[in-house]
């Protein structure tokens, strides 16, 4: 079951599992405090359908859907 | 790198973390703006006395760690490491700490003097956040300073914790993170190489620039790394890849770790975020409200910058206009007076004339970026820029074109990465921009009166095409170079989204005056050198024979018996068809004589290619080099005057230059074309190097011609014309 954060209703909370974007980036959104254990939720899609953005360490973040389908989550407290 | 070697203290922060305002707040607003070295990166600093001594205070741009994977990112690092580098004062937002006490944490454990700024102090009450400054500088063996920079709050702590931190006897701060064995093993393996290639350093540091090297090396661009270390750091990167470990992971969630324990120490539990924040994203990101919200606002940046800003430009030309009347009085007639008149006081009023839409953009600029807006704007509109290639940020510069390129140029300042920059850049002059329009208007009206297509009026619709077309091709133009010149992954979006914040009108004002005197220094005297060039250039060599003859005309007309107003008027036109006959003379109207044959294929003659050459000045001097050519003397686009004389031009073969077949295909080349030193200049400014004006000016010229070329035969193949 592996679930992304494009499966996640909106509002609802979750925790990263993994990050698998290239180096680069995976790198940059760890640096961004996206790490496997990090409370995340997506607030809000743009008008569009692409980006997104999500709320995560208290600061509001937006990532398209892309990126998003490859940082996996899974229910809080499931480690 | 820097030549004098007068102490430094760094600013740095995150983005948006008020680290601009806190600059200006230290430095009183007495900036000085130049360059890093070999990136096209603002280095803004600003001398500073600090009790006996005076440092430099030099603000690096906004970063979220010292991770360099590109030479601009790289550029921290290098005056980090530089040896008159004292201190940093690494600013963070007090709101947002979870995230960034990450870049504080990189600069202490580098083992540099820090000094954190924690800003927005303000705003914490709001959330119900609660921080025990004592205890956070304790874990971070570094002061930890609550300040409001917006209110100037906090400073003098600030300032008198960074004189301690500057007395050669402070002890170099102590936090370990505690990074895993096996880590510790790789940092090892790694450092005699790092302590090879710098043996100045002291050993301590050589650990935490090993780690550095681990985290930043690989698929990247980083300048002057040695090979030894790469190849050791890329062998002990796929020794732990090949355990199944992932070396980015744990050194990054090693310090997460670290600085989660710390916040949880010293933090309180906060309220929810203010509601009022989210009640404005709600609205402004909704898919009805949000669009038409971002359509009234872009709409008024354009309509600002294309009306607004016509009176100011109007009042500076009629300025150059009136300096150009009093010099002319001065001076002699002769070269001299014609250097001066056409030569330098065009060329600086060339120059300024960008300064009310350069202001204007970059105020707006800096509103929408201090406020949180930009980010919403690249939020709403990047499912768009994303077809072709380009970032959400890019909407704004593209936008801009519309009006004039050069401050849009500019304004791609706001793009990250320097590749989708230069896409932006070297696209967006092909959005039709105001000064085509008078080009347009000339040609509809000799070509296109009274002519309609169903129920419009031809010129309307061929005025429309225009617009169309720039935008399909500047699109187009972006995938392409995306594609070929300069290829790369898609731009990706991480971007955060800050909470709305009024910005203080002081600091957009300097800002905006900033990039307007760097413009003016910079770009402008790129603008003027060209002016004088271009001036030499349809000025000489002059013809002897051409003014005896003249001078003979004119002695006859003042000898005739007619009346004084009948001879004023005919010494005019002696002296408009001279200066045509001149013209004609000179090394540019030679040439445009020369590229006759080139141009032939597309529908122009000579003269029209005469005016494309005094057109480099600036597309709309087209028209009143046109007026010279055709020796009518003054014209603008509603001449009628001159609209006849085109009408009536005729090639060697008696047929008529304009018709509406050429007119378009002349319209297509200006719309195409790259008639802008202007643009040149700042691109050249922008980007750094005159390899990408050269590259813009050729592919646009080629892309006009080839389009032309097109238009022109195919219409003829079709029978028009
Ligand atoms: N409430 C509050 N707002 C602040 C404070 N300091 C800065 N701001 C606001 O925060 C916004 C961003 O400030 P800047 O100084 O432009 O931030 P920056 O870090 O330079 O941002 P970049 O230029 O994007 O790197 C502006 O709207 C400021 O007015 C503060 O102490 N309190």
């Amino acid at each position: 079951m592996n679930r992304s954060l494009l499966d996640l209703p909106l509002g609802q909370h979750a925790e990263i599992a993994s990050i698998d974007c290239e180096r680069r980036l995976s790198r940059r959104l760890m640096e961004m405090g996206l790490l496997p254990g990090t409370r995340v939720r997506v607030v809000r899609v743009a008008p569009l359908g692409d980006p997104i953005e999500l709320r995560v360490r208290n600061y509001s973040l937006s990532v398209r859907r892309a990126e998003a389908a490859k940082i996996a989550v899974r229910p809080e407290g499931t480690v | 790198m820097s030549s004098a070697a007068a102490p430094q203290v760094l600013i740095a922060g995150n983005p948006n973390c008020g680290k601009s305002t806190l600059f200006n707040a230290l430095s009183g607003g007495s900036a000085h703006v130049g360059n890093y070295p070999g990136v096209t990166v603002d280095r803004t600093s600003a001398s500073l006395h600090l009790g006996t001594e005076k440092i430099e205070l030099v603000d690096l741009p906004g970063m979220y760690s010292l991770t360099a994977s590109s030479p601009e990112e790289q550029l921290a690092v290098d005056a980090l490491t530089e040896s008159n580098t004292r201190a940093v004062v690494c600013v963070v937002d007090a709101t947002t700490l979870e995230r960034g006490l990450y870049l504080p944490l990189q600069l202490i454990e580098s083992g540099v003097p820090v000094v954190v700024a924690l800003n927005m102090m303000d705003a914490t009450a709001r959330i119900g956040l609660r921080i025990d400054t004592e205890r956070l500088s304790e874990l971070f063996a570094s002061p930890v300073i609550p300040v409001v920079a917006t209110k100037r709050r906090g400073l003098d702590a600030l300032l008198s914790a960074l004189e301690t931190q500057l007395e050669p006897s402070s002890e170099i701060s102590t936090l370990q993170v505690g990074y895993p064995a096996a880590l510790e093993a790789d940092i090892a393996a790694l450092a005699p190489a790092v302590a090879r290639w710098r043996p100045k350093m002291p050993t301590g540091q050589h650990r935490v620039f090993a780690l550095w090297c681990l985290l930043s090396l690989g698929e990247d661009s980083l300048r002057g790394v040695p090979d030894e270390v790469r190849q050791a750091a890329g062998n002990i990167r796929r020794a732990a890849a090949e355990r199944g470990r992932n070396l980015d992971l744990e050194i990054v969630s090693s310090r997460y770790d670290w600085l989660d324990r710390a916040v949880a120490e010293t933090c309180s539990v906060r309220g929810p975020s203010p509601s009022w924040s989210e009640r404005i994203d709600r609205v402004l990101t909704h898919p009805i409200a949000g669009i038409s919200i971002f359509a009234v606002v872009m709409f008024g940046i354009f309509e600002a910058l294309f009306a607004g800003a016509e009176p100011l430009i109007g009042a500076i030309e009629t300025l150059t206009g009136f300096m150009q009347a009093q010099a002319a009085t001065i001076l002699p007639p002769g070269v001299l007076q014609d250097l001066v008149v056409e030569g330098i006081i065009a060329g600086v009023g060339n120059v300024i004339v960008f300064a009310p839409q350069i202001l204007m953009l970059f105020l707006f600029i800096g509103f929408l970026e201090d406020s949180g807006y930009l980010a919403r704007v690249a939020f709403v509109i990047d499912r768009v820029m994303k077809g072709v290639g380009l970032h959400g940020k890019a909407f704004v510069p593209l936008l801009s074109g519309f009006a004039c390129a050069v401050p849009a140029v500019m304004a791609t300042r706001t793009i990250e990465r320097r590749r989708d920059r230069l896409v932006t850049m070297l696209a967006l002059p092909l959005m039709s921009c105001s000064a085509r329009l008078p080009v347009y208007i000339l040609v509809v009206g000799t070509v296109f009166a009274g002519r309609s297509l169903g129920w419009f009026s031809a010129g309307a619709v061929a005025l429309f095409s225009m617009y169309t077309l720039s935008v399909l091709v500047t699109l187009a133009a972006a995938a392409v170079l995306k594609r070929t010149v300069l290829p790369g992954p898609a731009p990706t979006f991480v971007l955060e989204m800050p909470p709305y914040r009024w910005p203080s009108a002081a600091i957009l004002w300097i800002n905006a005056w900033r990039r307007l005197r760097i413009f003016l220094i910079d770009a402008g005297t790129i603008i003027l050198a060209m002016t004088i060039l271009l001036w030499a250039l349809l000025s000489f060599p002059k013809s002897a024979e051409i003014s005896e003859h003249y001078a003979a005309e004119r002695a006859q007309v003042l000898q005739s018996a007619s009346s004084e107003t009948t001879k004023s008027e005919a010494l005019q036109s002696l002296d408009a068809r001279e200066a045509g006959e001149q013209l004609a003379h000179s090394l540019g109207g030679r040439f445009g004589h020369a590229i006759e044959p080139v141009l032939r294929p597309i529908g122009f003659d000579w003269q029209i290619g005469v005016g494309i050459i005094g057109a480099f000045a600036a597309r709309e001097v087209f028209i009143s080099t046109l007026g010279v050519v055709f020796g009518i003397g003054e014209a603008d686009e509603e001449s009628r005057p001159l609209r006849q004389a085109l009408r009536d031009a005729r090639h060697a073969d008696g047929s008529p230059v304009m018709t509406p077949l050429s007119g378009v295909s002349l319209m297509i080349f200006f719309l195409l074309a790259c008639q802008c030193m202007s643009t040149i200049a700042v691109v050249k400014k922008e980007s750094g190097s005159w390899k990408w004006p050269v590259f813009l000016f050729s592919y646009m010229t080629l892309l006009a011609y080839l389009a032309s070329l097109a238009v022109y035969q195919g219409g003829q193949l079709l029978g028009y014309g």
